[in-house]
């Protein structure tokens, strides 16, 4: 057992400032079960999201010496000895109070994603799906919504292009429904207009981030862009589709309403 | 207080809860065309329902064929020792199909067979590979399937939000008074039903699976409401969960590790399931080593006894630690190292590796997981009609884990994720026959609403009083010492004193600061959950006087077949106090029995009908 520094930011929406607390740290400990402990003994109102302690859930997401992580899975051993930690809430969102934030909006883009459109069944009543198609959106699939790589991602956090872009938790969201075996909806031109797939400038932030470790560039947010290029920008796919007689859709299911 | 200045909402049905029971409720009553509401003390999908991991049972045959909703049936029946409502283990056997492949549907992504279709796994207690699953990740496809599906059924989700108190108008419901978790301030739902999808109560003890929202509110609630409640003492301790290190203790290990071959060993390296599978099961079980390995490659080699129900498993790993032969830190080891191939373990148990790898800095694709019982499930709560999910109060209706019935005196893994899409779709089918034949909507007086949150503000408002999170500990040292995973009649008694104590500090709990996200205060509104939850699992398991499950009397060993005739029913005595008694089960029907004592053979044959 160990007396640990930590520098915890308290405030809401008005304002606030950081509280220096020292607690007790056990052997094996997560930075969640310090801060609990804080809570319990020496500031009961200090606000925390939590839920699973196990990873699982994408709760305790907060920004521990500057990087975004889960407190969960944080151990106090990765830190060095005599290092104060400093815990603050996500940047990217509207602080609510403490280390809790706002994520509401990312809820909103969830929304705006159109479901999943199943094909209809084989004639045996059964979707024959293979393992390793599966593989790719499972993948994807994985997400704990922790919503830390929308927090470390520059058009979100640095130029809070929120109207812009989706992020790249929506980015795989519509990877996974893109590349889903049974989906039958073409979504193309809404990842291009509505949510931003050119926004992304690939810095990889995102991927090192996640907790889930989903290659969220490489994997996700890459391949859609490729896919939006060949619909939009590969000359020679647009003569083979013309003398095919092959119409694909260009405009977003809104510039369609409104034209 | 002017409760017309209050934040109100009018809803057809108010669903509490938005796990995987209460999503699926709410898409059913949607669907039904009924203003429907959810509220839930977290956001959206951080339920606890994504930390199940196995999978969800379902005879769909689609690994063994021989597999059908009889056997599932029987299985479950058995499983719970027989005190499972036959009508909910039916029901349940022979929907759970439907509702998986509505899953499916809806987008979710199921490991594959090589011939393309949902895979199945092996789980204890189940006879034949019947669990859909993905990876060791189930519950966190399940949720976000429904939630991602569900947010465009026009259903209106009020998240952190907290329900304080059911609101009646002449015994009928008539809305919920409750507050928002981030600014503190009351909100009122005038609604005529209410379903109840708020999970168990595992924070009652300190070495648990459970999250801190399982603070067992459904059952509070609808027991101050005037509900009954059934089968609280059968509490699940699931055989493994993490022991080391401390501030992980409790974390769940999935069954899974030893559906895909893990085994359990002591510290002198012996498989010790051997020496303790019981009577009911002997046939079924492999009793050597040698057949134990055939399994399940070789069909005519019985299931390993590491696969024998939860309540065997843990009683057997609790004996071996009392009896010197535990592991370091007070647990067994769990080995999947050396039965599978590392790749192999990594893909089918990815987040249990990763879990161990970052929390305990053990590899399990080299090295044994130490691991013992853990404080998982309710099997009881609120007594409900088989069909309709509806309890004794009009109007209120529950479904999944709060709900009581199916599982019995014990529950099989895999049977709670398709608990909670058969029964909460149930719960809205029921909803709806129920609002279809009302004729003028019950209204709830301001009284109620006042009383519900001037008794909330009193924790705000003391100068001083007991600290919320102490006291919660105190309950939890009660719970674990005296209602733990063996019982007396002696401790339960003590459980009982010293809870009521306990109740009488926590009308003095203070929780200082605002009431803008203040989870001291949020603590001790959940603690008297707690208080009326935990009081009643230990007067209940008081009164079980025998061995049965995951019910463990060690002043009644064994089953004793006058009681396998009774249910245990709690409720709100006139006087407030609380009532429990012995209600008589009644005759099963005649098929089902017949189903229930068959044998496997006559099942897969088709010989009982």
């Amino acid at each position: 057992m160990s007396t640990r520094t930590f520098k915890i930011w308290r405030g809401d929406l008005h304002g606030g400032e950081f509280h220096q607390y020292d607690a007790e740290v056990d052997e094996g400990m997560v930075v969640l079960d310090v801060l609990h402990r804080i809570q319990a003994l020496q500031a009961n109102d200090l606000a925390i999201r939590w839920n699973c302690k196990a990873g699982k859930c994408g709760s305790c997401s907060m920004e521990l010496n500057g990087r975004p992580a889960l407190a969960c899975m944080t151990r106090m051993n990765t830190f060095a000895p005599d290092e104060v930690i400093t815990v603050q809430p996500l940047k990217a969102f509207p602080v609510i109070k403490d280390l809790t934030c706002d994520v509401s909006w990312n809820y909103e883009q969830n929304k705006r994603i159109a479901p999943f459109k199943p094909k209809p069944r084989g004639r045996d009543g059964e979707h024959r799906m293979y393992q390793q198609d599966a593989d790719r959106v499972q993948e994807f699939r994985k997400c704990i919504e922790c919503f830390l790589c929308q927090d470390v991602c520059h058009v979100v956090r640095d130029r809070d292009r929120k109207d812009a872009f989706v992020g790249p938790r929506f980015m795989i969201r519509l990877a996974s429904l893109e590349m889903h075996p049974l989906d039958d909806d073409d979504r193309i031109p809404e990842i291009k207009k509505d949510y931003g797939s050119g926004m992304c400038n690939i810095t990889r932030c995102c991927t090192d981030i996640c907790p889930e470790h989903i290659t969220i560039t490489d994997n996700g947010i890459i391949p859609l862009k490729e896919r939006v290029v060949d619909r939009y920008y590969d000359p020679l796919a647009r003569l083979a589709r013309l003398f095919a007689g092959r119409k694909v859709r260009t405009k977003t299911h809104t510039e369609e309403q409104s034209r | 207080m002017n409760v017309s200045e209050i934040q109100t909402f009018e809803h057809d049905v108010l669903v509490i809860g938005a796990g995987g029971a209460g999503l699926r409720a709410a898409i059913e009553c949607s669907a039904r065309g009924l203003n429907t509401g959810v509220i839930s003390k977290s956001l959206l999908g951080k339920a606890h329902t994504v930390m199940a991991e196995g999978g969800m049972a379902a005879s769909l045959g689609n690994v063994d064929r021989r597999d059908n909703w009889k056997i599932h049936f029987r299985d479950t029946m058995r499983g719970g020792k027989f005190l499972n409502q036959w009508r909910m283990a039916e029901l349940h056997a022979k929907q759970a199909p439907e509702r998986v492949r509505e899953l499916e549907e809806w987008g979710a992504v199921f490991d594959r067979t090589p011939e393309g279709l949902i895979s199945q796994r092996n789980f204890g207690g189940h006879r034949y590979p019947r669990l859909a699953h993905v990876g060791d990740r189930t519950g966190l496809e399940l949720i976000r399937t429904l939630q991602d599906h569900g947010v465009h059924q026009g259903i209106h989700f009020h998240m952190e939000c907290t329900a304080l108190r059911l609101l009646v108008d002449g015994g009928r419901i008539a809305g919920v008074a409750g507050y928002w978790r981030d600014t503190g301030r009351f909100v009122l739902f005038r609604t005529s039903a209410v379903i109840m999808a708020t999970g168990g109560g595992g924070k009652a003890w300190n070495v648990t699976s459970n999250s801190w929202e399982y603070t067992g509110d459904g059952a509070a609630l609808a027991y101050e409401a005037g509900a009954e409640l059934m089968d609280l003492e059968f509490t699940q301790f699931h055989p493994t969960g993490m022991v080391w290190p401390p501030s992980v203790r409790g974390t769940l290990v999935t069954e899974g590790v030893r559906g895909d071959g893990g085994i359990l060993l002591n510290s002198k390296g012996e498989r010790f399931m051997f020496d303790y599978i019981p009577k009911r099961f002997a046939s079924e079980t492999a009793d050597t080593v040698i057949e134990a390995d055939k399994w399940p490659d070789d069909p005519s080699a019985r299931r390993p006894p590491e696969l024998l129900t939860r309540d065997v498993v843990a009683r057997s790993i609790r004996a071996e630690v009392q009896a010197g032969r535990g592991s370091p830190h007070g647990g067994v080891f769990l080995d999947i190292a050396s039965r599978r191939p590392a790749d192999s373990i990594k893909r089918k148990l990815p987040s249990m590796y990763h879990q161990f790898k970052e929390l305990a800095e053990v590899d399990i694709t080299t090295t044994p997981m130490e691991v013992g019982p853990t404080l998982h499930y309710f099997m009881g709560g609120i007594r409900v009609d088989a069909d309709t999910q509806q309890t004794n109060v009009p109007g209120l209706f529950a479904c999944g884990e709060c709900a009581a019935g199916l599982h019995g005196a014990n529950r099989l893994g895999g049977n709670s994720l398709s608990d909670l899409i058969v029964f909460g779709r149930l719960a809205g089918v029921g909803v709806e026959e129920y609002l279809s034949a009302m004729s003028a909507n019950p209204r709830a007086d301001d009284t109620q609403v006042t009383a519900a949150f001037r008794e909330a503000t009193d924790i705000l408002n003391r100068e001083t009083g007991e600290n919320p999170y102490l006291l919660h500990e105190a309950l939890q040292e009660v719970m674990s010492t005296n209602v733990g995973i063996v019982r007396t009649g002696e401790e339960l008694q003590t459980a009982v004193e010293q809870l009521e104590e306990l109740e009488v500090r926590a009308q003095n709990l203070k929780a200082p600061g605002t009431s803008q996200y203040n989870p001291g205060w949020h603590e001790a509104l959940s603690v008297k959950s707690l208080l009326i939850v935990g009081e009643a699992v230990a007067r209940a398991a008081y009164l079980r006087e025998e061995s049965r499950g995951a019910h463990t009397r060690l002043d009644f060993e064994g089953e004793r077949d006058e009681c396998g005739r009774f249910n245990i029913v709690t409720k709100k005595g006139p006087g407030g106090e609380m009532q429990v008694e012995k209600v008589q089960r009644p005759d099963p029907p005649k098929e089902l029995a017949a189903i229930a004592n068959a044998t496997l053979e006559e099942l897969e044959g088709g010989q009982v009908q």
